[in-house]
């Protein structure tokens, strides 16, 4: 009974179920509907807050005793000043994802500033230049792991492009009952631990049954003779992750109200660690006003996969007096986040059943003879790639040989499903890029890693034995990331724009993460316009842990190469 | 404005060495958005060392870490035996401390222990050196110890090792296995290990040459990932020499066993 409640909380079992809510999602959901504070002077405290998701206690980390932290609602153009006041027992610090802010205000310890000492209070102050949805969330160790994130609204100067009647912050993220530090221990010693989606005899048989002896046998054999796993979608699942929107369980049912007939503005973030969520709302179509805070033409979907840090905006025009469901079920189908739109407090609608969880495909590997079981070819571009001499290292368990550019591939689970799901290729900001010139210079970046070691790099090499990257102040220039991964990357430059490229190489999208999927080659130019030192990382939190993270530096007298 | 370039050239400043060939720093152009570049830094943090910075940023992607592993915990049906297999690891990605022992507890209790410097080589690959002890079934003996570990294609862990004792000893070591999931818990696990020795060891009762393999087939469930029950049967069987000195001694030469035991990783 335990087992299955706990199931039941964490949103892997069916709705069918939901007949009484247990007594701590109740108190749960009186306590934390979430504070909104604004204006241009905060006080912020940092601190540990008895917590209980699943029935069983522990202990987060939390801004002003909430998880998620207090919404931070500022006006573009005004300065405001944090101060973050630290009361936990080890160092602490704030990174405002997103927000373009000067290198020392940025919050990540070792490069922007010191961190924040245990009682210490540090003084966050900045000018907000710019508008749109963003978050905060820790840059140190495991703790946004265990609550430390927030959402940021920041009111454009001149109103909104898109006009709405109301508007909802959802906050997706993934919670665990287990210490962060252990999970990450785990991985190291046994890195399929959390997989319980792999392929077994019955499969085989399935296959066998289906596609045929040969058929069958040619794909295993590939896979088996690479030692790459089809079903490793995720390294963290919902074995142990229970999702929550705005702190909410799926069980807890966080809601929001609308007004039938009214163009409601939904604020999508996803402050999760490790989840890639396929976001959907059943007889709605959410069109895409804003990528990462940036307004980007308007695009109507039915579904859109968000990775960890990304943000999307959406406006939905509710036409029926119904409620409707908010589902956000993860990449590998292990569990779901759940919250309700509805027209009167109360209502709830029917929770769909997951998507059966998809394999790798050929695509996946940058092999395209065969199998590549997506329709949309278009807007792609091959190229033969060069890997780094650490890539043939024993920290690196594949290359791409011949990546694919491929926006318009809405990812492993998503394609041909029957729904208009988003895909880069949709997203044009508007107004063009911030730097019309032209690229002087670029770097190539391979994402690379090892599953059965866990261990993460660029061009295999992990922060740790990598030089910083260095761009010279003022420039243009062009990034190129090429996944020879079979993993997905969110992947964050901080202080400077990622412009991504088109495979023509115009202007597309300006984003603040870029999701690089497995055997994808994806461009993007950044102008060097902020002067100092900025963390460059995959935004899957183990990730970066294991040395998927790059330093750079940006500086007048940069020695780059041309 | 003012401020903001004095910041600027602050940190140029700070920042720049013994060759002054910095260009001006070229604007952008025709910034279409509203986007505004951010100041400089107002304040620094003074340079630190690697070892500074990631204590700072409390991220150490070398960070070295312990587990141990019993593959087998069992008990074996002939002679009312206990038998282990396990493995300790001590340390980061590429260089590791590793214990391997195994062996039966029983009326001629024997184990075979290895304390081995591991390093990763290759893609799917780790050379072993270092010593091995065996004890009982005979006076010990002492080996070094030079071999392979890793993963073969088709998913199948295989270890080969070669030693060389005193006397002019040397012997070879041969295992592989492999998991084949009936679902999501179930799981057979088949292995196959064998030994080769260079030279007769009478002592100990081995001949030179294949001496002997071991086939094993275990049926586990996990409980979870670290945790699993399981039974099987366990094979083994002597050849040439071995099987010889055996005989003479009026042993089997291979047996086939009901096995039932733990594997549990910590």
């Amino acid at each position: 009974m335990i087992h299955s409640r706990r199931r039941f909380v964490q949103g892997v079992a069916g709705a069918a179920g939901l007949l009484v809510l247990p007594r701590f999602a109740m108190t749960a959901l009186q306590a934390a509907r979430g504070s909104v504070l604004s204006g241009t002077q905060f006080d912020l405290e940092i601190g540990e807050l008895p917590v209980n998701y699943t029935g069983a206690a522990r202990t987060a980390v939390a801004v002003n005793a909430q998880v998620p932290g207090p919404q931070l609602r500022w006006r573009q153009g005004e300065e405001v000043t944090i101060r973050v006041t630290n009361r936990l027992a080890v160092s602490t610090s704030i990174h405002w994802h997103g927000l373009i802010v000067p290198a020392d205000m940025d919050g990540v310890p070792g490069i922007s500033f010191h961190g924040i000492a245990p009682g210490e209070t540090f003084t966050y102050r900045f000018r907000v230049n710019q508008s749109g949805t963003y978050w905060y969330h820790a840059h140190s160790r495991f703790q946004e792991q265990v609550g430390l994130y927030g959402s940021i609204v920041v009111e454009p100067r001149d109103g909104e492009r898109h006009r709405a009647d109301r508007e909802h912050v959802l906050l997706l993220s993934d919670w665990t009952d287990r210490d962060p530090e252990q999970l990450y221990r785990a991985l190291k010693v046994h890195p399929g631990i959390f997989n319980y989606g792999k392929r077994t005899v019955a499969d085989f048989a399935h296959d066998v049954d289906t596609r045929g002896w040969s058929a069958t046998m040619a794909e295993r054999s590939m896979w088996n003779r690479m030692r790459m796993d089809p079903t490793d979608l995720a390294d963290v699942s919902g074995h142990v992750y229970t999702y929550l929107i705005n702190g909410q369980t799926p069980a807890g049912n966080w809601s929001a109200t609308f007004g039938r007939g009214e163009r409601v503005r939904l604020r999508i973030i996803n402050g999760s660690s490790m989840t890639f969520f396929d976001v959907r709302i059943p007889g709605l179509q959410m069109t895409v006003v804003a990528a990462d805070g940036q307004d980007v033409e308007p695009v109507s979907v039915d579904e859109f996969r968000i990775s960890p840090a990304e943000t999307y905006d959406v406006i939905v025009t509710p036409a029926d007096d119904r409620p409707y469901t908010f589902f956000a079920q993860s990449m590998d189908r292990s569990g779901y986040a759940r919250a309700t739109l509805t027209p009167r407090p109360g209502l709830e609608a029917a929770v769909p059943a997951m998507d059966v969880r998809d394999t790798l495909s050929m695509a996946d590997m940058g092999m395209t003879h065969g199998g590549m079981d997506h329709g949309a070819h278009a807007g792609h571009s091959m190229t033969m790639a060069t890997h780094a001499p650490a890539e043939h290292g024993p920290g690196v368990d594949m290359t791409v040989d011949m990546p694919s550019t491929r926006l318009d591939d809405p990812g492993v689970g998503l394609r041909n499903n029957g729904r208009r799901v988003l895909t880069y290729a949709d997203l044009h900001s508007l107004g063009g890029p911030i730097d019309a010139r032209a690229p002087a210079r670029e770097i190539e970046l391979h994402l690379t890693g090892h599953m059965e070691r866990f261990l993460w790099s660029f061009n295999g090499e992990k922060f740790s034995e990598a030089e910083p990257l260095r761009f010279r102040y003022g420039e243009r220039l062009r990034i190129v990331l090429v996944n020879d991964s079979m993993m997905t990357h969110p992947i964050h430059l901080h202080g400077m724009w990622s412009e991504v490229e088109s495979p023509d190489s115009a202007f597309q999208v300006r984003k603040h993460t870029v999701t690089v999927q497995p055997a994808q080659r994806l461009s993007y130019l950044v102008t060097a316009d902020a002067l100092g030192r900025w963390a460059y990382h995959c935004h899957l939190l183990y990730h970066m842990e294991a040395g998927m993270f790059r330093e750079v530096i940006v500086a007048a007298d940069a020695k780059v190469r041309a | 404005m003012m401020h903001r370039a004095c910041i600027a050239l602050l940190f140029v400043a700070v920042a720049a060495h013994a060759q002054h060939d910095h260009a001006a720093p070229a604007t952008p152009v025709t910034a279409t958005s509203p986007h505004v570049p951010p100041d400089p830094p107002a304040h620094l943090p003074e340079p630190m060392t690697p070892a500074q910075m990631v204590s700072m940023m409390q991220m150490d992607d070398a960070a070295a870490f312990g587990s141990v592993t019993f593959d087998e915990l069992e008990w074996r049906e002939h002679d009312d035996a206990f038998a282990w297999k396990a493995m300790a690891r001590y340390g980061g990605d590429y260089n590791a401390l590793v214990l391997k022992t195994e062996g039966e507890s029983a009326s001629d209790s024997h184990s075979r222990n290895e304390l081995l410097w591991d390093r990763a080589v290759a893609r799917w690959w780790n050379l072993q050196a270092g010593i091995r002890y065996d004890e009982g079934a005979g006076p010990s003996r002492t080996w070094a110890a030079i071999g392979i570990e890793g993963l073969a294609p088709w998913w199948i862990d295989f270890e080969a090792t070669l030693y060389i004792g005193d006397q002019g000893r040397s012997a070879v070591r041969l295992e592989a296995r492999h998991d084949v999931r009936f679902t999501q818990r179930l799981l057979l696990q088949p292995l196959v290990e064998m030994n080769a020795y260079g030279k007769d060891d009478l002592e100990r009762a081995v001949g030179s040459g294949l001496s002997d393999v071991t086939a094993g087939l275990r049926l586990r469930y996990e409980f979870n990932r670290q945790f699993a029950p399981y039974m099987g049967v366990h094979w083994n069987h002597l050849f040439g020499s071995t099987a010889d000195l055996a005989s003479a001694e009026g042993r089997d030469k291979g047996e086939v066993q009901f096995v039932a035991g733990l594997r549990v990783w910590f």
